[in-house]
């Protein structure tokens, strides 16, 4: 069932809540994952992003979002104006036919400036809703509707066990988890039912077997 | 707390004793658990934003990128010809106002989607302006086309890509007949009517947006859609009443959009969208477009 507020709002930058609201999210969820000032940006925009993101600010907003802007704040429509200011590089690739993926998608690779990297893809998928798609190669889908704490560890027994116990060690509900493996590597997603105190992800990073940790939090 | 039809909502009033507005704060409680202080709050933000979005667009220099709108709203709202009266026609300016503020990436409340996002606005800031109507009843307003908009979305759809601009805007315009009507003291019969006489007369209605772009003719379907919403209100004012009931013409509407090719659904391959004059502006502004088959 709806709430209401899917019919009055959401209050966002025009002019397409799929093309302009939700490409800021997915923007904004990869400048979480890369945890710092991104200083280099490379894009690319596939299907329907790639054919018609001038006309509806795609790129915009996407670099908005890098730049930590929200879907309704109205510093999107001169975020290429601000990367420079703040010294972000970018570059934007289009790619007309991916048929794998959704019609509006994009991938983001970002750079921070000690040279540490992210890559991303993610979906549009309409009315603002994002779905993030793959995270440093992994498959994952999860839509940030709630906190999201994403970690790649070795593929290790138990590991499971201990992060969710310093997660429940703090009395923070675990809503659902996504474990994926690739080659040694394990990735998880964990959505949660609150914000997460930074010293349960810092608990979670002294781990040696941790090799990232980043907390992505709700647009709302 | 379910509610799947108009008679769901009719049930709950009589139940409740209470009015539209109050159903609808009560089943968003039981939905997200926030506050019935949370949720008016909520309804003043959305409020607010729509108030700035018209009068941003009554007041920015609003051309949007591809030059196809360029502060057409401003020239409505001062034209020295009224077709009928002064308030129409700056009711019809106000949605253009606010169509324009969205092409131009602008901040707006999608209502019930941007693409339709003048409607609503240019609906309640009339009525505040021309029928003195206070924040905290506007806020009632638009809970009451929360109420047909929520009918509309569980029955049949508000986005273009599935129902075309029947979707949207005609959605929109129903929304906004029913909040004219509460505002001005109809029953809860007249709210149905109204609602009823806006969607019928925008049945079939297509979304072919030129170049892909929500500009044209989304900004003048937005103002047709304030002219559709103001005069479905006078005709269920005035005691006229629908022949289907509400229930019935959402399901129909969820026929003819199910019917509609997708050619006529957002995806800019059909109607004006393919007239040899849009194809021209896509490849002349925007070459990145998909010409489609």
């Amino acid at each position: 069932m709806p709430s209401i507020f899917d019919i009055l709002g959401p209050v966002m930058i025009g002019p397409s809540s799929s093309h302009t609201a939700g490409a800021a999210k997915l923007g904004y969820v990869a400048r979480q994952l890369l945890g710092a000032e991104p200083k280099q940006a490379e894009i690319t925009l596939y299907n329907s992003f790639a054919r018609t993101y001038k006309g509806h600010g795609t790129d915009r907003a996407i670099i908005g979002g890098i730049l930590g802007m929200k879907p309704d704040d109205e510093m999107l429509r001169n975020s290429l104006e601000i990367a420079k200011e703040r010294g972000l590089k970018y570059t934007f690739k289009l790619i007309m036919k991916a048929p794998k993926l959704h019609p509006n998608s994009a991938r983001i690779n970002l750079t921070d400036l000690d040279g540490n990297k992210i890559e991303m893809v993610g979906s549009s998928l309409g009315g603002g809703r994002i779905e993030i798609v793959e995270i440093e190669g992994f498959k994952v889908s999860f839509s940030v509707m709630t906190h999201t704490i994403v970690i790649i560890a070795d593929d290790i027994p138990g590991s499971i066990a201990h992060i969710s116990g310093a997660i429940a060690e703090k009395n923070i509900n675990i809503a659902n988890m996504f474990v994926s493996r690739e080659e040694k590597l394990a990735n998880m997603i964990i959505e949660v039912d609150q914000d997460v105190p930074p010293e349960v992800l810092e608990k979670i990073r002294s781990f040696k077997w941790v090799h990232y940790v980043r907390l992505v939090e709700p647009i709302l | 707390m379910e509610i799947n039809s108009f008679e769901d909502i009719l049930k709950y009033c009589r139940e409740m004793k209470a009015t539209i507005p109050e159903v609808m704060i009560e089943y968003e409680i039981r939905k997200t658990g926030r506050t019935r202080e949370q949720i008016i709050e909520g309804v003043r933000k959305i409020l607010n934003v729509m108030i700035e979005s018209v009068n941003n667009g009554l007041t920015r220099d609003v051309k949007s990128p591809s030059g196809l709108l360029n502060n057409f709203a401003k020239k409505v709202y001062n034209a020295k010809v009224n077709t009928l009266t002064v308030n129409f026609k700056k009711a019809i300016a106000r949605a253009m106002a606010v169509s324009e503020v969205n092409a131009c990436m602008g901040r707006i409340a999608a209502a019930p989607t941007a693409g339709s996002s003048g409607i609503m606005p240019a609906v309640i800031t009339t009525m505040m302006e021309e029928h003195g109507i206070t924040e905290d009843k506007a806020i009632e307003g638009l809970l009451v086309s929360s109420a047909i908009g929520l009918l509309i979305v569980k029955n049949a759809s508000v986005a273009g890509s599935e129902a075309g601009c029947m979707g949207e805007t005609g959605s929109a315009a129903a929304m906004g007949a029913s909040a004219i009507v509460y505002l001005l003291g109809g029953d809860n019969r007249q709210i149905e009517s109204a609602a009823c006489f806006a969607i019928q007369g925008a049945m079939g209605l297509v979304c072919d947006p030129i170049a892909g772009l929500v500009e044209v003719p989304c900004i003048f379907r937005n103002a047709i859609g304030v002219a559709n919403a103001f005069t479905s209100a006078q005709i269920a004012l005035s005691g006229v009443e629908s022949v289907i009931p509400l229930d019935e013409v959402i399901l129909a509407m969820n026929e003819v959009a199910e019917l509609m090719s997708p050619k006529l659904k957002e995806t800019a391959q059909g109607g004006l969208a393919n007239t040899k004059t849009a194809r021209e502006i896509q490849r002349r502004f925007i070459y990145q477009i998909d010409i489609g088959k």
